[in-house]
């Protein structure tokens, strides 16, 4: 009797491992494609969730550069710097474009955390450098103001 | 393919230091501008950039289509000289592009 009961428990027990593997492999799955393609985000929040960034700091040691008055806003300079040890990424946002997420630097391991890159906005927005130490998310920004007319008034 | 995508590549050594430089002439179109009749033109855009020296991968860049037509890019690694630095991309339409230079 004992046996029977105890068979039939690790049978459920198996099935239910099963049916619980089953499932967890497709959210997993899907989890993983979501966060594939933060390019495709059009808000911020929704761009540094899609990209793994719960929560970033803000740091000194993360420099963004850019022109305070783009005269072009199709070519804007921007430069991330950072001083900080460690770091295996960074990442552009920029906050009003209708997809945030700019582009991403995956650092090998000679580089220096030193990037330079141009890019589009669409009207003034911060730019807003994110590096990653570690597991840990540190950041800066800094407000680009655009212009119409080319003139810089 | 008929149109050409021009690859440019720069590597200058500076104390132990190799800042690598480099422009694609690409549209980098973003898919929200419109043509003379208002319909739209598709995306097409660098998607990924990938710059290896001497076979090891220095630097993985995944772009969107917010960078700037022509892009241009700047980094360092540490480096030497007679590293080969090589530099391949691809966009959203699968052309691919490469360059190569040997750090003096």
């Amino acid at each position: 009797m004992k046996r029977r009961t105890f068979l039939k428990n690790t049978l459920m027990v198996t099935a239910t491992g099963a049916a619980v593997s089953a499932s967890l492999i497709p959210s997993v799955a899907l989890a993983a494609e979501e966060k594939a393609n933060p390019f495709k985000a059009t808000t911020l929040e929704e761009a540094l969730k899609a990209a793994g960034i719960d929560a970033h700091e803000e740091s000194e040691e993360v420099t963004v550069k850019a022109p305070d008055l783009a005269e072009n806003a199709a070519v804007v300079p921007v430069e991330i710097k950072s001083s900080l040890e460690g770091i295996s990424e960074i990442r552009v946002f920029i906050a009003n474009n209708p997809t945030p997420h700019a582009a991403s630097f995956v650092l090998g391991e000679s580089s220096e955390a030193l990037v330079k890159c141009r890019f589009k906005m669409g009207k003034s927005s911060d730019v807003i450098g994110v590096v990653k130490v570690g597991d840990k998310y540190f950041s800066s920004k800094k407000a680009v103001k655009v212009t119409k007319g080319g003139c810089g008034g | 393919m008929a149109k050409k995508f021009k690859t440019r590549l720069k590597v200058k050594l500076k104390d132990g230091i190799v800042n690598v430089k480099a422009i694609v002439s690409h549209p980098m179109l973003t898919g929200l501008t419109k043509d003379k009749e208002g319909n739209k033109i598709p995306e097409h855009f660098i998607e990924e950039v990938i710059v290896t020296a001497n076979d090891k991968v220095v630097m993985t860049a995944n772009w969107g289509p917010a960078v700037s037509k022509d892009p241009y890019i700047s980094f360092d690694y540490a480096g030497q000289s007679g590293d080969v630095v090589k530099l391949a991309w691809t966009d959203n339409k699968d052309n691919q592009g490469e360059a190569e230079k040997k750090v003096k």
